[in-house]
């Protein structure tokens, strides 16, 4: 292995092992979005008897949440984990060292997007226990891997600026319900083309998060959907991509040497 | 060929947005294997200076080179060469003592054989081994203290920059890490530049001192040469008798004592005469004392203030608010 993937496979395992001694880091992220579906399944079960409803099963349907909220939650823990080991000078140990800034995103990065691949294997294996089951098959069970991987990127990407940016792990945390509201404000809990109030349907359709439950969605509940993919993962792609190029940009300053 | 392990700045400022000259155009040079410490009180530009030389905050004007290395220009060159303990002891609660040699060794880029001999080593050397697996959110300030010396020992730097590294220890922990410090300078020739605002250390441990006062360094010298620029020791006899005055009178210049009579010793008089001179004259003395001149003295002479205390009335004044004179 090189000095650079050494680098990266250490920091990305210190992130792991850090969130692994932290039970509230991963029992927040597994439990939470799982009682938020067993409720809204629960209550909004009538629903799937509105016309032109994708599917008979609320669970299949709302089961794309969890990937989303279990994405806020790697922003939340990037960005926390990171503004902390700037406040307790941990960083300036890092910067200390040879170790090349994009090393130190990639570290940092790689054990976000590991734990949002535990996550999504939880959130699945919940759903097919409660009889989910994916309409793309084993393939997109893939392709629903790698997505939930590149969300936890994307959204761990913009933890870890806003983290550079302000130093501060309070600061970070106060994020956490600005992006709730898209969340709430998306086509969370129906599809975008029932929803009946005109200025919520709007917001709905400008909303980013919107796509990416619908690609999620498509995975689970349509099939293969070129479409839903191709917005889903340009949408992540195009999050991912600026919040890392603001990431890389904010990183030197914020190692000042 | 390998560079010296120097140290030097030339005029070195760091002025900060909105604020003071927290460095103010420091000269210094540290030699090879020399332990330089660089005393002064809280506010007074130790930090900068140290994250100024290692790297971690560009200068506003003025050069240093670290290793015969330009801080601005060849910081990476400057970062393989030294090792350094900052002022807080940045280690992560969570991971082991054990786990932070490791992870150090790996950035630092030792070889993968050598890492977990490595941390080993240092642990051992350090007095953690037996703490090696404990997460360092339950060690003491003193043993975190010591992993923090251990992960900066970890590349095997030629020069090392301690800050402030005893700061709210207990004499134990103090006295083990100082022994620590002076066998890396005096066996392995590392270079030492450890700040303090502590006067004990400062004396027993450093080669030379630089002392800082308001960014600028107002003195400089071994301990025993800044002290003897202050003058000579002082004797203090007690009780304040006016017979015992007279005595002491013939072998210094008197000066004002609390609690008894005391003189500043001439030249070439000691403390054997002068009992000699007392027992002549038929004269009990409760207690004689020999006062050498301390760091304190010094920082007294050339600042007009005592060192112990004068962080807090800079840190009183830079909240505004006004110091009362004494009574």
């Amino acid at each position: 292995m090189s000095d650079a993937a050494d680098q990266i496979f250490v920091l990305a395992r210190r992130s792991v092992v850090r969130t692994s001694r932290q039970p509230a880091q991963w029992i927040a992220p597994l439990v939470f979005p799982m009682l938020l579906l067993a409720v809204n399944s629960g209550g909004l079960k009538a629903v799937t008897h509105l016309p032109g409803f994708p599917t008979d099963s609320y669970v299949a349907f709302a089961l794309a949440v969890p990937f989303i909220q279990g994405a806020l939650f790697a922003t939340m823990n990037a960005g926390t984990e990171l503004a902390r080991d700037i406040q307790t000078g941990f960083l300036n140990r890092l910067a200390l060292t040879p170790l090349r800034g994009a090393a130190l995103l990639a570290g940092h990065l790689g054990g976000v997007v590991a734990l949002g691949l535990v996550q999504a294997c939880f959130y699945l294996a919940v759903g097919l226990a409660v009889g989910v089951r994916p309409a793309s098959g084993v393939g997109g069970v893939a392709v629903l891997l790698v997505f939930a991987a590149l969300i936890a990127l994307a959204f761990g990407s913009l933890g870890t600026w806003a983290a550079l940016r302000t130093g501060s792990a309070e600061s970070v945390q106060s994020l956490f319900p600005v992006f709730f509201v898209f969340l709430f404000l998306s086509s969370m809990a129906i599809p975008r083309n029932l929803i009946q109030q005109a200025w919520f349907r709007d917001v709905a359709n400008a909303n980013p998060v919107s796509y990416l439950l619908e690609c999620v969605r498509s995975l689970i509940i349509t099939g293969w959907n070129g479409e839903a993919l191709g917005l889903g993962f340009g949408v992540v792609a195009a999050v991912g991509v600026g919040a890392l190029a603001l990431s890389a940009r904010a990183l030197p300053q914020r190692l000042a040497r | 060929m390998e560079r010296p392990n120097t140290i030097e700045a030339e005029r070195l400022v760091r002025e900060f947005k909105k604020g003071p000259r927290a460095v103010d155009g420091i000269d210094l040079r540290v030699e090879p294997g020399e332990i330089y410490g660089f005393l002064g009180p809280n506010g007074a530009g130790k930090s900068t200076t140290v994250l100024m030389l290692t790297t971690l905050l560009p200068p506003t004007a003025g050069t240093a080179r670290v290793a015969g290395y330009d801080v601005v220009r060849e910081g990476p060159d400057v970062r393989a060469t030294i090792g350094a303990a900052l002022q807080e002891a940045a280690l992560d609660g969570l991971l082991t003592g054990r786990e932070h040699l490791r992870l150090q060794a790996t950035l630092q880029g030792l070889p993968r054989a050598e890492r977990p001999a490595r941390a080993d080593e240092l642990l051992e050397r350090v007095g953690l081994m037996e703490a090696a697996d404990r997460k360092v959110r339950g060690y003491s300030g003193g043993m975190k203290r010591r992993l923090d010396l251990a992960l900066a020992l970890v590349h095997r730097p030629r020069v090392l920059f301690l800050d402030e590294p005893t700061t709210g220890l207990d004499p134990q922990s103090r006295a083990a890490l100082w022994t620590e410090v002076g066998r890396l300078a005096r066996e392995e020739g590392v270079t030492v530049f450890l700040t303090t605002q502590y006067l004990e250390e400062a004396d027993v441990l450093a080669d030379r001192v630089g002392i800082i006062d308001h960014g600028r360094i107002v003195a400089e010298g071994t301990p025993a040469e800044l002290k003897a620029q202050v003058g000579r020791p002082t004797v203090e006899a007690m009780p304040a008798d006016e017979r015992i005055a007279d005595v002491l009178a013939r072998f210094g210049e008197p000066v004002p004592s609390a609690k008894g009579v005391a003189v500043r010793l001439a030249g070439d008089a000691d403390l054997t005469a002068i009992v000699r001179a007392l027992d002549a004259k038929g004269l009990l003395v409760d207690n004689l004392q020999l006062h050498q001149p301390t760091l304190d003295d010094v920082f007294l002479a050339k600042t007009g203030r005592s060192l112990e205390g004068a962080g807090d009335e800079e840190e009183a004044a830079s909240r505004g608010l006004a110091m009362q004179p004494a009574a």
